[in-house]
């Protein structure tokens, strides 16, 4: 291999990209389009949610609860309901997704033993917004009893919650502050990466098959090692400027906390960035077309990273097959890792299982892209 | 040619297969230095693929071939650093810059900087494009193009040039212009092999080689080539040369009466027996004629009568 | 641009009016005048012939006479039609081929056929016939059935003209008909323009290619969007080259050439295989001086003879002409 060769392919690329609209457009735009879409338009954030409640009291105490639901931005109050026959109609209904429940003896079972329950009814068919929607009743009425002991409401006792289905202890403890953006925004990162930089590279190959710049390209000594490295080089670059970004912008943006050390967050993107432009690459030596190319880079990248990545749905909650099925999914590795970084601040030696696996990931695709290339017209 | 040197490049057998065709049946030859060698031949006749072939872009099914004496089939990687290889298609980089574009092949053939600075200059003003050196190469016309690919393929100095249609589609103009750069590089030495569409176009080859269907039917002097022609051919120019053409078409030992435009061009056996028996039959018919001349062979004459030669002796 | 057509009569030998016709056309894209003030007429069973390279203007000047592209400027008339005005009736009157269009590989020839008859709205009553005399034609009988995409090129291009005519369109455009096709079925093909020419079918077709330009009637030659001859090839090949053309035959072409290059009364120079052609400036200098010229410098030359130039040639100078009157000077460079 000779660095002449690799320069030279490198800076052609980088001169093409900056006289190409679209790639400049993906490079550079697309990031920032995703970071405002996937971090505002598909937060898991639940606002104004419908609300039924079921107050079977009636009291001080529990219309303070209910100020409290209604004054928070989650959920909205649409009716009051009189029996649990209205409850399930009106969830069956989908006239609400939540029904608070408040029993008859709330307020004497605050003053008695200092503790009482509330009753949430959620409508599971739509687990994840059960989820968060009871993970929000528990924050309401947390308020509501500190509220509560420090005299804001006038009178003592504080009441507990009584929730139905999925234990949320462990989402509670690493984002206590419930904002689900927090869990997300780290995924987003590394989709927005896996998106952008096998496009980008899908494009490489397949775009001098189709302008007719290849024929004259292997006609001359060039190694496709060398034509495979210098083309990455200059993607390698928009990818680490686009992690930068997407990163800077999900801190001071959106202000997630980030808890881990840089290092480890350059090294693990860097591996990343490699895998992605590995499999870009490889898609674009196998297809000729950019059409073609491009589609698969979004098949392979967009679909498996937002639904198998656990970048929003947590993997050990998928069926078994599905769970080993991610296993393929290149971007789980990087979303494990970010997740550790931002949300638990681990240390490189906490994640030695996932960046293995994404070393070998990437010696498997460079592998792979290295063959798929051949100086060859048929 | 002299036989003492070895030939440049050279072809054994190579036998290429596409589903259902050969593209390539079994073509050997051998070209010199200082040649300009001609492929000539309608398109889908094998040019394209042969060309391939020697410029190791397209592996053969069987047969070999060498470039300056290095063996294209069994070290392309090798044979690449002697040879420059035009495709049809315009293969550099439209949205580069003249300039961009012959650096980068410079340094894909790791041109040594000095020696690349030293060469971009004449290259450039000798074809005529020094103005042009910031322009980007897809805002080039087809002649421009054409010789932006040569510079390029000139940056390393091979020793053999194989050029697929370099004029197809380019301006007469441009074309000559392309032609005495061809010429200049034969007087350096550089051995030539170029296919060509234009038929008139080949007359300007040292050698020639007719393809058809994926074999070198003929190959020589385009002179000797011409002299292998068979019967003559006259020019009947007449203000009703269909009428001419009608009248005479079917007369013993005129193998061909081609109209064209305001003339008959006649195949004939022999001019001296053909021309008074011509005359008399137009005559007769009371058909307006200017008398029957001599004419020189087109290539496409020649092409045709050679290829039908060799279908009735197999 | 001053042309005089040769004047022609249909059978009956009556005056015809011209078929074609165009004034002043000028088409522009953005800053780019594709089409330059071009102004023709065409009259009936004429061929006549655009020739240029590649974007000199060939193909915008046969969209605008079809109806497809709006002149800039200017008018044309196809049959009497305004083509700006009615293009819909003037594609009625207009078949259109081109080789690397018109035919669907996946069809068989008779698919093809009836698909196109479809298109043109040939009467279900003759089209039996028209699509049995396009298969004669085209040399197709008993493979009537076969894949379009399995003939061979001289077939498909017959084929596509056999499609072309069957509405008997008075008027028939060939965008490069004949590339990618051996020189027998280029003959052949030319046979059939010739007689379709002779029932009075007025044919305009579109070449880069100089020697097919010898069988058409009238050449149009086009460079740059600019008319720069209309004349039949014999009228065309007699135009002054501005000079003599000499054929030089030597052992040594490349020193006969740096000898030549330079010499007073050498108008051009190139090489052809084992020869020189050179446009000599006959009171300047004769084949006799240059014959001792290169004998003298032990170049020996076999003969010198005058040739008939090509159509190539006087396009070649009729281009450089047309620069020097634009440029205001002279436009010769050495190579």
């Amino acid at each position: 291999m000779r660095w002449r060769r690799i320069r030279a392919i490198a800076l052609k690329e980088a001169i093409q990209i900056r006289r190409d609209t679209r790639s400049l457009i993906i490079a550079l735009f697309m990031p920032f389009m995703q970071m405002i879409l996937l971090g505002y338009g598909v937060s898991l954030d639940i606002k104004h949610l419908p609300t039924c409640v079921y107050d079977r009291e009636g009291s001080q105490n529990s219309q303070a609860l209910l100020k409290h639901f209604q004054s928070s931005e989650y959920f909205r109050i649409v009716s009051v309901l009189k029996d649990y026959r209205e409850a399930k109609a009106a969830l069956d209904a989908d006239r609400c997704r939540i029904v608070v429940a408040i029993p008859q003896d709330f307020s004497q079972k605050l003053s008695d033993s200092g503790g009482s329950s509330v009753q949430v009814l959620a409508d599971a068919s739509d687990d994840n917004t059960a989820n968060i929607a009871i993970g929000y009743a528990h924050s309401v009425v947390d308020q509501f009893q500190s509220d509560l002991a420090r005299g804001a409401l006038g009178f003592g006792g504080s009441p507990s919650l009584l929730t139905q289905g999925v234990d949320l202890e462990e989402r509670v403890w690493f984002n206590e502050d419930l904002d689900s953006r927090d869990y997300i925004i780290p995924g987003v990162v590394a989709l927005i990466m896996a998106l952008v930089g096998a496009l980008l590279t899908s494009l490489t190959i397949s775009r001098e098959w189709e302008r007719g710049t290849m024929e004259l390209l292997i006609s001359t000594p060039v190694l496709p090692s060398e034509v495979m490295l210098g083309k990455l080089i200059p993607y390698f670059a928009i990818g680490m400027l686009d992690a930068v970004f997407c990163l800077v912008f999900a801190v001071y943006w959106f202000h997630v906390p980030y808890r881990g050390t840089l290092f480890a967050l350059f090294l693990t993107t860097a591996l990343f960035l490699v895998v992605v432009l590995g499999v870009g690459f490889l898609i674009s030596a196998g297809i000729k077309s950019q059409v073609g190319a491009s589609q698969i880079a979004v098949l392979v990248t967009l679909l498996p990273t937002s639904l198998l990545s656990g970048y929003a749905f947590p993997i050990d909650q998928m069926p078994p097959l599905v769970q080993g099925v991610t296993y393929v999914v290149f971007a789980r590795y990087y979303v494990t890792i970010l997740k550790a970084l931002f949300l638990k601040g681990s240390g490189l030696a906490d994640l030695m299982q996932p960046v293995l696996a994404m070393v070998a990931y990437a010696a498997v695709v460079a592998f792979l892209a290295g063959r798929a290339f051949k100086k060859r017209l048929d | 040619m002299s036989p003492a040197l070895p030939p440049r490049i050279e072809a054994r057998k190579l036998v290429k297969r596409f589903p259902g065709v050969f593209a390539v049946n079994e073509m050997s030859f051998s070209v010199g230095e200082g040649e300009i060698f001609g492929l000539v031949g309608p398109d889908g006749a094998g040019k394209t693929t042969v060309i391939r072939l020697l410029a190791g872009v397209m592996p053969p099914d069987s047969g070999s071939a060498t470039i300056d004496g290095v063996d294209v089939v069994a070290d392309p990687e090798r044979a690449k650093q002697f040879l420059s290889y035009m495709p049809q298609r315009f293969g550099l980089y439209e949205d580069l810059t003249v300039d961009e574009n012959i650096r980068f092949y410079a340094d894909i053939f790791e041109v040594a900087p000095s020696i690349r600075d030293q060469r971009i200059g004449p290259l450039l003003s000798s074809f005529g494009m020094a103005p042009f050196q910031r322009r980007l190469a897809g805002q080039l016309s087809g002649g421009m193009k054409q010789k932006l690919g040569l510079i390029c393929a000139l940056i390393h100095t091979p020793r053999v040039l194989l050029l697929d249609e370099p004029t197809t589609g380019v301006d007469p103009v441009s074309r000559r212009d392309f032609w005495k750069i061809l010429y200049s590089l034969r007087e350096q030495g550089v051995t030539i092999l170029i296919s060509t569409a234009y038929l008139e176009e080949a007359e300007r080859c040292t050698r020639l080689a007719l393809v058809h269907q994926g074999v070198m039917a003929y190959c020589d002097t385009p002179a000797r080539l011409r002299a292998m022609m068979p019967g003559k051919l006259l020019n009947v120019v007449s203000s009703q040369a269909r009428d001419v053409q009608k009248a005479i078409a079917s007369l013993p030992g005129i193998s061909g009466a081609l109209l064209m435009g305001d003339r008959v061009h006649v195949a004939v056996d022999d001019d001296g027996r053909r021309i008074p028996e011509i005359v008399r039959v137009l005559e007769e018919a009371h058909i307006p004629f200017e008398p029957p001349v001599p004419a020189e062979p087109t290539m496409e004459d020649l092409f045709l009568a050679l290829l039908r030669e060799r279908r009735t002796s197999p | 641009m001053s042309a005089v057509l040769p004047e022609k009569t249909d059978k009956a030998g009556e005056r015809t009016e011209p078929v074609l016709v165009a004034e002043g056309l000028v088409k522009r894209f953005g800053n780019f005048t594709a089409v330059d003030h071009v102004s023709f007429r065409v009259d009936k069973g004429t061929i006549i012939g655009f020739l240029g390279p590649n974007g000199a203007g060939k193909s915008t000047i046969i969209r605008m006479l079809c109806g497809l592209l709006t002149p800039t400027e200017g008018r044309a008339f196809v049959s009497g039609t305004d083509v700006a005005k009615d293009p819909e009736t003037v594609r009625q009157h207009i078949g259109y081929m081109s080789q690397k269009f018109s035919l669907y590989g996946d069809l068989t020839v008779m698919e093809n056929l009836r698909f196109f008859g479809g298109i043109y709205r040939v009467p279900r009553k003759v089209l039996p016939e028209r699509i049995r005399f396009a298969v004669t034609m085209a040399g197709l009988d008993g493979r009537e059935n076969a894949l379009v995409s399995t003939l061979a090129g001289g077939w498909k291009q017959r084929l596509a003209l056999g499609c072309a005519i069957l509405h008997r369109p008075p008027v028939l455009f060939l965008d490069e008909p004949t590339s990618g096709v051996d020189p027998e079925s280029r003959r052949r093909f030319w046979d059939l323009i010739h007689a379709l020419s002779g029932e009075g079918v007025t044919i305009v077709v579109s070449t880069h290619y100089m020697d097919e330009a010898e069988y058409c009637d009238l050449l149009a030659l086009i460079n740059r969007g600019q008319l720069l001859a209309l004349e039949s090839p014999t009228a065309l090949k007699k135009r002054n080259l501005g000079g003599t053309l000499l054929s030089i035959e030597c052992a040594d072409i490349g020193k006969a050439l740096h000898l030549l290059e330079g010499q007073p009364g050498l108008l051009d120079l190139a090489a052809f295989g084992n020869a020189v052609h050179a446009l000599i400036d006959p009171a300047r200098t004769t084949p006799e001086q240059l014959f001792a010229l290169l004998s003298g410098a032990h170049v020996p030359v076999d003969h010198i003879v005058p040739i008939e130039p090509s159509i190539d040639d006087i396009f070649v100078r009729m281009v450089g002409e047309a620069r020097e009157s634009q440029e205001g000077e002279p436009g010769r460079r050495a190579g």
